[in-house]
């Protein structure tokens, strides 16, 4: 028996999408699947992780948790859309590679994102700040030092950014 | 692992919401933020026929003060709530706990109320709505009814909602005068599941001497346990009360038991040291706000 699907509207990183997908399609999935966007990683799929961290209509929620259905007509942004302007490396993004904040990789698309609407809101974190902001996503790899130095750094690019 | 086919209801309004949920009965299941449902879809230790979206009922999403209590809509997100000045203001208790309930990413998602319904035994707010004695409000397409907290939590993961009926709000009454409250958690990381957590809520009388004292434990029985410590700390001045029996009234009173995280004899002493030290700190804050410390 065939599902039913549901035709389902989303903004993702500024472009528009109309998927038709069963209910039961995870957000993470119809994002990796329907639209071709595989920087957001699926790991534990029970929203523990951390790696399939998007944020929806600006605030960073697990995309493994969320019903693609359910946030029809959304804006969402993956790590594919937090590059520059210019289509370069992000701010995020550059401070990761700079500070060895990855090592395998796999998990950094859920800090990028997440990283990225905290310093919106918090522009300039303490070290304390910055560890707390990341305590929803795990890291095997890198013991979460660098990861820590990255959001300072990405701190100062984003000030850098915004002075130039 | 990815969910079980279901059939996906999108009432937009409370009304529709209820007919579909009468039409589904037990086979229905309601969807707010999910961080709890979808898990156990994931996992496939749930498997609901009809699945009733209540997303788009912004009618329901709203955080309201009033002189007597926190009306919160079923939703309204943790992390509305959490934000919400009026709300904190009025029940500090609140923002108090839900800063160590899951993680900012789940708080923006999920809901005070679908936590209430969920009435997972380690959940913050079960334990918060329970020692304030507030309420649940329950609409089916018979009728509406309150659920005062002590008869809404059944047993673990199990709540007073029956099938057809939708939790529409939760109310969280102010804290008489002269109160203060706390909140203490332990998690093997902050954010994670607690190993044990405790609210305590202190009234004061007019000699700033403890007239009443409650704590709300979780991850330690089956429902919040509720303690009354009148009879530890009750009677003593603010600063002078007795918070280790107080601790040791509560070790005495809690059921917890072994799982993989924690064994029960450690969640049991966890229990004690949370409840002296968010007692010591209601204490504290019941005096602040009495208006002592001004004159």
């Amino acid at each position: 028996m065939a599902e039913e699907l549901f035709e389902t509207r989303l903004l993702v990183n500024g472009v528009q999408h109309t998927v038709r997908v069963p209910a039961r399609r995870l957000l993470a999935d119809c994002l990796r699947h329907d639209l071709g966007l595989t920087g957001t990683h699926v790991g534990c799929e029970h929203g523990v992780c951390g790696a399939c961290t998007v944020l929806v209509d600006g605030l960073p929620v697990r995309s493994c948790l969320l019903f693609a259905v359910s946030v029809d007509g959304a804006e969402i942004t993956t790590t594919e859309g937090c590059r520059s302007a210019g289509g370069g490396l992000g701010p995020v993004q550059r401070a990761f590679m700079e500070c060895h904040g990855l090592q395998c990789g796999f998990c950094t698309p859920g800090f990028v994102t997440t990283v990225t609407a905290f310093l919106r809101d918090h522009p300039d974190p303490t070290e304390a700040e910055a560890r707390e902001a990341i305590g929803g996503n795990l890291c095997r790899c890198t013991g979460y030092q660098n990861i820590v130095a990255s959001v300072l750094r990405a701190a100062e690019l984003a000030r850098q950014g915004e002075r130039r | 692992m990815k969910p079980p086919p279901f059939r996906y209801h999108r009432p937009s309004t409370v009304a529709e919401a209820l007919a579909v949920l009468a039409k589904a009965g037990h086979d229905g299941k309601v969807l707010a933020g999910g961080q709890s449902l979808v898990p156990l879809l994931n996992m496939r230790l749930a498997a609901p026929r009809e699945l009733v979206d209540i997303n788009r009922l912004a009618e329901l999403a709203y955080v309201r003060t009033d002189a007597e209590a926190v009306r919160v809509g079923a939703l309204a997100r943790h992390a509305e709530v959490e934000r919400d000045a009026d709300a904190g203001a009025a029940v500090p208790l609140l923002p108090q706990a839900l800063a160590d309930l899951a993680h900012p990413t789940i708080r923006n998602r999920g809901t005070v109320v679908g936590s209430l319904v969920h009435a997972d035994p380690s959940g913050e707010m079960p334990a918060v709505l329970a020692l304030l004695g507030g309420a649940m409000e329950l609409a089916g397409e018979q009728g509406r009814r309150t659920v005062p907290a002590a008869e809404f939590f059944v047993g673990p993961l199990e709540s007073a909602v029956r099938p057809g009926e939708l939790a529409t709000a939760a109310v969280f009454p102010r804290p008489p005068a002269r109160s203060g409250t706390a909140w203490r958690e332990v998690a093997r990381r902050r954010g994670d599941y607690a190993l044990c957590g405790v609210g305590v809520l202190v009234t004061l009388d007019e000699d700033a001497r403890v007239a009443a004292c409650s704590a709300a434990c979780i991850s330690v029985g089956p429902t919040p346990v509720l303690v009354d410590l009148a009879e530890a700390v009750g009677g003593r001045p603010h600063d002078a009360a007795d918070w280790a029996a107080a601790g040791a009234a509560v070790t005495v009173a809690v059921d917890p038991e072994d799982d993989i995280h924690a064994t029960a004899a450690y969640r049991r002493h966890l229990a004690g040291v949370l409840t002296a030290r968010a007692g010591r700190a209601a204490a504290a804050q019941a005096f602040a706000t009495g208006g002592w410390a001004d004159g």
